[in-house]
């Protein structure tokens, strides 16, 4: 399939002789929300930087957007978002500031950010809040705007690392509506979660256990595998499995 | 008790256990004893000077020939005007200017007395002092073999009138211990402990303890007490190595530069107290001890410069710095070897600081977040 | 018995208001859970409690102390982890267990039957940095430290953020272990589905307390019938419920959508306009309200 915007192929990271990442091959297909699960320490973290291009592999290889993980890692960064829980954005910075700093990272012209920066504030209802510190917004709009500006540059994949922790319930759900919108745009996304009712709303999961990865499907096949009725029945069954202790 | 030595235990594991805390608290002062020791050379090697002969005749043609022979010094400029001496001095040209008065030779001859005088750069006042040494070593065995030849008269000689400029009272020459030793009672005593108090706010575990039997008052002096130990161990490690390393002798009394130097970690204990009372993470702890505590301290207690040749209002603020008070009673104690009777001022000034402190630490210390 | 008692408890800071007059009550021996997202004000009612801060207006009593005037008499009686992982991570397992327990005056030994199912777990490892441990056996160490002390109410804020299901579900069973020792637990989350596990529950939204109840009465007054919608197409379905005006409430449920409809409209009717919007493999079912139902339910209704 000429589809393909993620593939890993035995993607290995070792520290030491701690095997954190051990041989994991998968492939993301475009548009598609791919759930990337594991309990902490199971290796998510570090498959998912090397995959960013911010960790060189110890072996094994991966292309993110066309790009080798390894040997482009400034070419991958330029087509990709991110977004993580601990860190989104300045909070010291107003809304709008935020924004165009974002969008003049990725290199995007003055004008083209600040017409674009009004089409997305108006469409999270942030408008009144542009002059805002990020500091002051509540957490749930504060991911939300986060998202909006990891994707501002138009990347093909977007990254996200525990996007909702702590997010209330309601804000969570807006969270997911935005990011279906962003695959119907046609962008990808990458995304880890300690929620297992947001697992479900993935296209494909996979689950990290000890650095491997033990199960890759859709959410009902896996729940049709390990004879589950919910994700979170999926998930126990297959991090209990795991052996080793440490982060 | 129990609960008071568990914890000072644990605070001596955290110490203990971070290498680089490790490094700065014991490495530091021997280092920055031996750099300063050995970075203040007392060796002078073709120092640049300029002669203004006002008299041009034999006798200093002569002076003039024995100080080119030398290999302390190289002439680089006669000049003919005093304002020269000036100008050559500031922009660094010369370190040093001998000036000769008007009719040397006769005034020598006749009045049995010439004057010579000698200007002199003392920003680096070991440097100034190893030059006048050589200057006039070098007049005196001119004087002893010349001039008792020329004539009968006796007693002749040349009377060399040192200036220093720039720095007249001679700071430096063994002040960097005394220097030393304030800062870096300072920086373990006030910056260690302000950041090893605030981790425990920033880190979150300051809510567990507070939240716990133990007194909060007791946290904090359980946290003050691996700084002091350390601080003491620190000022023996310095007295030692430069008695024995650097040569500086302890001309006053033991006992009391060690009495006083606890009083000065007392003080310098509370004000880290202080600072852990009002700052909420490391980096501000850091910054105020540092910028607050530290640069004023190597600044404005006299130990790079003197505080008497400050503007008055610089000397005004380094009047509130304990470090100020504590070298001059170290400087007076070590290098001076004077009497306790003359400290008392420094000595009340160090013990009004320390009831202040105290008094406005446990007013500023919160037994809640 | 009550252990915890909260008379009107306000707290604003710098304009921002916290804690809006909440009151409560927590009986002795009961897990009592403050279910709510972050920034709705449990750190602050946490810290109020266990005397680290002081409320603006108000009272409150831990085990019949007052948190204001006998606060030394608290402080000698509660257990409390806070949000933060608290342990100090240069000290190994041992050591954090053992400084906890020469803080609170006893010794490791004289308690180790109230840790001891907890701590068995990570003895294996006590020679360890506590740095060095994962995510979940820093909880079981912060909780056996927390315990050693056999505290009669004990503090755990938000102790599961960040962590993994396998840990949260037995970090869950410890707690019901304890329960039986007679200790009493407040814990906040903002992990709906932790609240099933809790004998009562409160809902806090902006510094406000919006109900307390068992989680089984929470459901029980949900007020409307709650029915589970999916069909191929999911994103498209949750469009098209949006745009329908009968439908009062819509939100994506893991692999369904949970749907409220107005009183008037039957499930056929919704079945046939989902028929009419070209969806295939639609299935509609009446379920039980879960907790997270109910969260939005209450919050959506407070914020009108």
């Amino acid at each position: 399939m000429n589809d393909i915007v993620i593939q890993a192929h035995e993607l290995t990271k070792k520290f030491g002789d701690f095997t954190a990442v051990d041989h994991i091959s998968f492939e993301v297909h475009k548009a598609e929300i791919f759930g990337f699960l594991g309990a902490n320490g199971a290796g998510k973290t570090t498959a998912m930087r090397m995959l960013c291009g911010l960790s060189h592999p110890t072996s094994g290889s991966g292309s993110v957007a066309g790009f080798d993980i390894a040997k482009d890692p400034e070419k991958v960064k330029a087509s990709i978002g991110y977004m993580s829980q601990k860190f989104s954005l300045y909070g010291d910075l107003k809304v709008w500031e935020n924004i165009r700093l974002f969008g003049g990272i990725y290199g995007m012209k003055t004008k083209a950010i600040a017409s674009k920066t009004d089409v997305i504030l108006n469409h999270l209802g942030l408008m009144s809040e542009k002059n805002t510190l990020v500091r002051d917004l509540p957490l749930g709009w504060k991911q939300k705007l986060a998202f909006s500006v990891s994707i501002f540059h138009s990347p093909q994949i977007v990254f996200l690392d525990e996007p909702t922790g702590g997010v209330d319930p309601a804000a969570r759900r807006q969270f997911w509506e935005m990011i279906y919108e962003a695959v119907d745009q046609g962008i990808t996304v990458f995304v880890t979660t300690h929620y297992m009712d947001e697992a479900e709303y993935c296209d494909r999961v996979s689950i990290m256990v000890d650095g491997r990865i033990e199960g890759l499907n859709t959410p009902a096949q896996l729940k049709q595998e390990t004879t589950s009725t919910s994700m979170d029945e999926v998930f126990q069954k297959f991090a209990r499995k795991a052996t080793r202790n440490q982060d | 008790m129990k609960q008071f030595l568990a914890f000072v235990k644990k605070e001596f594991f955290h110490i203990f256990r971070d290498k680089r805390t490790v490094l700065i608290l014991l490495a530091m002062p021997v280092v920055q004893i031996i750099l300063f020791g050995f970075a203040i050379t007392t060796e002078v090697k073709n120092a640049q000077i300029a002669i203004y002969d006002q008299s041009k005749d034999v006798v200093t043609q002569q002076i003039i020939q024995r100080l080119q022979a030398n290999e302390y010094f190289t002439l680089v400029e006669n000049i003919s005007e005093p304002s020269q001496i000036e100008k050559l001095m500031k922009n660094g040209r010369v370190s040093m200017v001998l000036v000769f008065e008007p009719n040397f030779q006769e005034n020598i001859e006749h009045l049995g007395k010439a004057d010579l005088q000698v200007v002199v750069d003392a920003t680096d006042p070991n440097q100034a002092k190893t030059m006048t040494n050589y200057v006039t070593s070098i007049i005196m065995q001119y004087q002893q073999e010349f001039i008792p030849l020329k004539s009968e008269v006796a007693p002749m000689q040349i009377v060399p009138q040192v200036r220093m400029l720039y720095n007249p009272q001679m700071v430096g020459a063994y002040n960097f211990v005394p220097g030393v030793m304030g800062l870096i009672l300072m920086l373990i005593c006030a910056m260690m402990t302000s950041i090893s108090i605030v981790r425990e706010k920033e880190k979150g575990s300051m809510e567990v303890l507070l939240a716990s039997p133990i007194r909060p008052i007791f946290i904090i002096i359980a946290k003050a007490v691996p700084y002091f130990v350390i601080s003491i161990g620190n000022l023996a490690t310095i007295l030692t190595l430069s008695v024995f390393v650097l040569n500086v002798p302890i001309a006053g009394s033991l006992t009391m530069i060690v009495a006083v130097s606890l009083l000065f970690i007392l003080v310098a204990l509370l004000l880290g107290l202080l600072i852990s009372n009002l700052v909420k993470s490391q980096v501000a702890a850091m910054l105020i001890s540092g910028m607050g505590l530290m640069t004023p301290t190597m600044i404005l207690s006299g130990m790079m410069f003197p505080t008497e040749s400050m503007p008055v209002i610089l000397q005004g603020i380094s009047s509130i710095i304990p470090a100020r008070w504590y070298i001059t009673i170290i400087k007076k104690l070590m290098i001076q070897g004077v009497d306790s009777v003359y400290i008392v001022t420094e000595l009340g000034v160090l013990i009004l600081m320390l009831l202040v402190l105290l008094a406005v630490s446990l007013k500023t210390f919160k037994k809640r977040l | 018995m009550i252990a915890v008692a909260v008379k009107n408890i306000s707290k604003t800071y710098d304009k921002v208001s916290a804690l809006k007059s909440i009151s409560f009550e927590a009986s002795k021996g009961e897990i009592f859970g403050i279910i709510g997202p972050d920034g709705a004000g449990k750190t602050t009612l946490f810290r109020i409690l266990t005397t680290l801060l002081l409320a603006d207006s108000g009272e409150a009593t831990v085990d019949g102390f007052n948190v204001v005037n006998d606060y030394k008499a608290i402080r000698q009686r509660i257990g409390y982890m806070p949000g933060k992982f608290s342990l100090y991570e240069d000290l190994s397992v041992e050591e954090n267990l053992e400084f906890f327990a020469t803080l609170f005056h006893t010794t490791v030994q004289e308690n180790y039957h109230l840790i001891e199912e907890i701590y068995k777990q990570i003895e294996p490892f006590k020679k360890r940095r506590a740095g060095k441990l994962s995510g979940g056996m820093k909880q079981k160490l912060a909780l056996s430290c927390a315990l050693i002390h056999k505290p009669s109410v004990l503090f755990l804020d938000e102790p599961t953020t960040g962590v993994d299901p396998v840990s949260r579900k037995e970090f869950w069973e410890m707690l019901s272990n304890l329960k039986t020792q007679g200790i009493t637990i407040l814990v906040s989350t903002p992990y709906m589905d932790e609240a099933s596990l809790c004998d009562r529950i409160t809902f806090i939204h902006q510094g406000k307390f919006l109900d307390v109840d068992t989680p089984r009465n929470m459901i029980a007054k949900y007020p409307s019938k709650l029915l589970a919608v999916s069909a191929s197409r999911m994103y498209p379905l949750l469009l098209d419920l949006r745009a329908n005006p009968q439908v009062l409430s819509s939100f994506t449920f893991g692999d369904n959508h949970h749907v409220t409809l107005a009183a008037t409209y039957s499930v056929e009717e919704l079945a046939a306009y989902l028929r009419l919007k070209n969806h295939e493999d639609v299935l509609i079912q009446p379920i039980e309200p879960t907790i997270e139902d109910c969260f939005m339910q209450i919050t959506t209704t407070a914020d009108e």
